[in-house]
C-alpha cells in the first residue's frame, strides 16, 4: 500500500485568483525518500499543507497511510511528523521545553521515545537550556526535526528543511533522513537545492503547480534527450555572449564554473566547428568537453521547454 | 489531562519571559490607581479667589477667615473694588470672587438680611457650580452659628447625610471603575493576541498538525492571565486600602468570587477576539477600541447610565463592565451579600458561556 496518494489534487487561493496546485496525482511508497523539487512559488508548501490536513483541496482526493486528508484529518495528525518552511517551533521555549511539550501534546514522552532522536539529540544536547530562538540555523533545524520525531512518525513531511543552512549542518540533516529511511519512516522532503534532489529514492520535478517529471533521481539525468557541454575560459562573461550568438546552440547557461551547453544537431563536426567558433572569436584558456547532465540541467531544460510552451 | 497541564506550563513560560508585558501587566494598575487617586480628582482643591471686603466688618471678617482655613480656597488677594475683578479673572488663574457690601453686619443685624455677591468663573461649569456650592455651605454653616446665638424665627433645616461616601471622596466611585477597566484591558487585550501570536509566529502551523483539542488550547491560554488579574486585582486592592484609606465594607472572599467570575468573562471575549482575528495588530486594535471604550463610556463610571440615550442604555446591558461596576460597589462600598447581586453575576456567567461557545467554533482548525 501506498503511504501518499494524490489524486487529481487542485488548490487556488484567493477565491480562484491564483492556482498553486494543478490537477497533480502521485503515491509515494512505503519507506520511500521522496523529494519534490522546485522553485519557490512552485506549489510544494501547498501540497505539504494539503497532506499534513491544514489545508482543504479544491479538487481531488488525498490520502496519507489510508487516511483520507478531510475525513480523516484527526487520525492523520495523530501519525505524522510536519516540519514546515519556516522555523515553527516556540522561540521562548529551550530546546528541552519545546522537545517536552511536543512529546506530551502527542501523548508521549521524551523519554519513552529517545531511541528515535537519540542521534539527532546528542548534538543538540549542549544548548538545551539555550532559548530555541538563539539557536543557529542548522540547530534549529535539528531541533524542529526532533519535534517532528519524537511521537515515532508513520510519514514525515519537511518542507524545505534546509533552506537558510550551512553546507555541513545540510550535509549532517541529509544524513540523518537516511538514517531515518532506514527505520522505516516515509519521507517526503522538499528542496530547492538541485544538488540534494539525488538523494531522494524519487524525484518529482514540479513548476506552476505542475508535475514536469516523476522519476529515480538516475532516470531522471537518463532522460535528458541531447547530448550536454561544458565550456570555460578565462572570461567567462565574453564566452556566454559569444556563444549565444552561435546559430547551432540550442540552449547554454551558466552552471557553477563551467557554461553548460547543448547542440541542435549534437555531430562531431559541429562540435569542431563550435571550438573553431570560440577561438575565432579570441576565448583564452578555452576547455570544451562533454558532461553529464545533472538534476539542474534538467530541470532548467524542462523550465526553458515550459516557456516556450507558454509562449 | 496531561496535555492540559503541559499547555499552561508552556502559558506561563511565554507569559514570564515576555518581561516589557508583565511589566505593563503590574505598572498599568498601579499607575491608574495613583493617578485617579491623587491627581484625576473631582474633588476641587486650593482654588485661588479674590475678594472686595467693603464691609471690613467683624461678620465679613469671620466669613473670610472660615473660608480660608478650609482645603478648597486660597484666598489670592484681597481687592479694593469691584472694578478689579474683571481683570482679577482675566489674569487666568482666579476661580471666584467675593464681594461683600458696606455695612454686612449693620445689615445683617438691622435690616435682618444682607447679600454677598459671588462671582464665579463659569468657562468650566463643574468647577464653577462645586467652587459656589462650597461658598453657600460655608455660609450658612456661619449663619447657623450666628442664629444659634440670636433667637431665629422658625425655619426649615436640611439635615443632609451622604450614604456609602459621607466625605464626598472621588476614590469610592473610580476603584471599582479602575477595577473593572483594568481587568478588562489585561484579560481582554492579553489573551486576545495570545492565539494571533502563534498564527503570526507560525507555531501554529505545527500545533494542529498534532492531536491536540483545541478546548484544552483555549483553556490553557486563559490560565495564566486568570492568575496575573487576581494578583492584579490584590495589588489594586491593598493600594485602595493603605493609599487611598478606601476600606472594603462587604465580605472579601466575595469580591474575589464576583472579580474571578468577571476576569474569566473579559478572558473568553479576549479568546473569541482571538480567534477571529488575523494579526496581532488588529487583534490589539479591536481589543483596544472595540472594548475599551465601551467599557469606560457605558460601564456607568465616567458617565451616568440613566443620563443617556435609551438607545445607548440598552447597548450597555452588553458591556461586562457595567455589571461588575455595580457588583463591585455593592460588595465593596455597600458590604451588601451575595443575594443582592446574583443577577448581575448569572448575567456575567451567561456571557461567559456565549463568548467561549463562539471561540470553541470560531477556533480554526486548519490554516487559512
Amino acid at each position: 500500500m501506498s503511504a501518499i496518494t494524490l489524486n487529481n489534487i487542485t488548490k487556488t487561493y484567493n477565491k480562484g485568483a491564483v492556482l498553486a496546485v494543478d490537477d497533480i496525482s502521485f503515491s509515494v511508497e512505503k519507506g520511500e525518500l521522496f523529494g519534490l523539487i522546485g522553485p519557490d512559488g512552485a506549489g510544494k508548501t501547498s501540497i505539504f499543507r494539503i497532506l499534513t490536513t491544514l489545508l482543504l483541496p479544491d479538487k481531488g482526493s488525498a490520502t496519507v497511510v489510508g487516511n483520507d486528508v478531510v475525513k480523516d484529518f484527526h487520525k492523520i495528525r495523530g501519525i505524522v511528523g510536519y516540519m514546515p518552511g519556516r522555523f515553527s517551533l516556540y522561540q521562548d521555549l529551550t530546546v528541552e521545553e519545546n522537545l517536552n511539550f511536543f512529546a506530551t501534546v502527542f501523548g508521549t514522552t521524551v523519554k519513552e521515545n529517545y531511541d528515535q532522536i537519540k542521534d539527532i539529540y546528542v548534538m543538540l544536547e549542549p544548548f538545551k537550556d539555550r532559548r530555541a530562538g538563539k539557536l543557529s540555523g542548522g540547530m534549529k533545524q535539528k531541533l524542529a526535526l526532533c519535534c517532528a520525531l519524537i511521537h515515532k512518525p508513520e510519514v514525515l513531511f519537511l518542507d524545505e528543511p534546509t533552506t537558510g543552512v550551512d553546507v555541513v549542518s545540510r550535509k549532517e540533516f541529509w544524513e540523518m533522513l537516511a538514517r531515518l529511511k532506514a527505520q522505516g519512516i516515509t519521507i517526503m522532503v522538499s528542496t530547492s537545492y538541485m544538488d540534494e534532489a539525488t538523494l531522494c529514492d524519487r524525484i518529482a520535478l514540479i513548476l506552476g503547480g505542475k508535475i514536469l517529471s516523476l522519476a529515480t533521481p538516475e532516470e531522471t539525468i537518463k532522460a535528458y534527450p541531447e547530448k550536454l557541454y561544458a565550456v570555460k575560459s578565462s572570461n567567462m562573461h565574453k564566452l556566454l555572449k559569444d556563444i549565444r550568438t552561435n546559430d547551432e546552440i540550442l540552449n547554454c547557461y551558466a552552471a557553477g564554473e563551467y557554461i553548460h551547453l547543448s547542440l541542435k544537431n549534437a555531430t562531431k563536426e559541429n562540435e569542431n566547428s563550435l571550438t573553431k567558433f570560440l577561438a575565432e572569436k579570441g576565448e583564452s584558456d578555452l576547455v570544451f568537453k562533454e558532461t553529464t547532465p545533472t538534476v539542474e540541467d534538467c530541470f532548467i531544460r524542462l523550465l526553458g521547454n515550459t516557456d516556450g510552451n507558454s509562449n | 489531562m496531561k496535555q492540559f497541564f503541559a499547555f499552561i506550563k508552556k502559558e506561563f513560560s511565554h507569559v514570564f519571559r515576555d518581561r516589557k508585558t508583565l511589566l505593563m501587566l503590574f505598572g498599568v494598575p498601579v499607575v491608574q490607581i495613583v493617578l485617579f487617586g491623587f491627581a484625576l480628582t473631582n474633588e476641587i482643591k486650593n482654588s485661588n479667589i479674590v475678594i472686595v471686603d467693603n464691609a471690613k466688618d467683624m461678620a465679613s471678617q469671620q466669613i473670610i477667615n472660615k473660608l480660608a482655613s478650609t482645603p478648597y480656597f486660597h484666598i489670592k488677594k484681597e481687592l479694593l473694588s469691584s472694578s478689579q475683578i474683571d481683570a482679577a479673572f482675566k489674569a487666568g488663574d482666579v476661580k471666584l470672587a467675593i464681594v461683600f457690601p458696606a455695612n454686612f453686619y449693620t445689615d445683617l443685624l438691622h435690616a435682618n438680611k444682607a447679600q454677598i455677591q459671588v462671582i464665579a468663573d463659569a468657562s468650566d461649569p463643574n468647577t464653577g457650580n462645586t467652587l459656589t456650592n462650597y461658598v453657600t455651605y460655608i455660609v450658612a454653616d456661619y449663619q447657623a452659628n450666628l442664629n444659634a446665638t440670636i433667637k431665629a424665627p422658625e425655619q426649615i433645616t436640611l439635615d443632609t447625610r451622604m450614604l456609602y461616601n459621607p466625605d464626598l471622596k472621588g476614590a469610592p466611585n473610580f476603584v471599582p471603575g479602575v477595577i473593572a477597566m483594568v481587568m478588562l484591558l489585561v484579560c481582554v487585550m492579553m489573551t486576545s493576541i495570545s492565539i494571533v501570536r502563534e498564527k503570526e509566529l507560525g507555531t501554529m502551523e505545527v500545533l494542529l498538525v498534532s492531536p491536540f483539542k483545541p478546548l484544552y488550547v483555549i483553556l490553557a491560554k486563559a490560565v495564566p492571565y486568570l492568575v496575573l488579574s487576581l494578583v492584579n486585582l490584590t495589588v489594586i486592592l491593598l493600594l485602595s486600602v493603605f493609599a487611598l484609606d478606601l476600606p472594603i465594607k462587604g465580605s472579601i472572599l466575595l469580591l474575589y468570587g464576583v472579580s474571578t467570575m468577571y476576569i474569566i468573562t473579559s478572558l473568553s471575549l479576549g479568546l473569541l477576539v482571538s480567534t477571529g482575528a488575523s494579526s496581532q495588530q488588529g487583534a490589539m486594535t479591536l481589543s483596544l477600541v472595540g472594548m475599551m471604550l465601551p467599557t469606560l463610556m457605558l460601564s456607568g463610571y465616567i458617565y451616568p447610565i440613566e443620563n443617556m440615550p435609551m438607545i445607548l442604555q440598552v447597548l450597555s446591558n452588553a458591556v461586562p463592565a457595567k455589571w461588575f461596576y455595580i457588583i463591585v460597589k455593592a460588595v465593596m462600598l455597600k458590604g451588601l451579600g451575595f443575594s443582592y447581586i446574583w443577577k448581575e453575576t448569572l448575567i456575567l456567567f451567561g456571557m461567559t458561556i456565549f463568548f467561549l461557545t463562539l471561540s470553541l467554533r470560531n477556533f480554526k482548525i486548519r490554516l487559512e
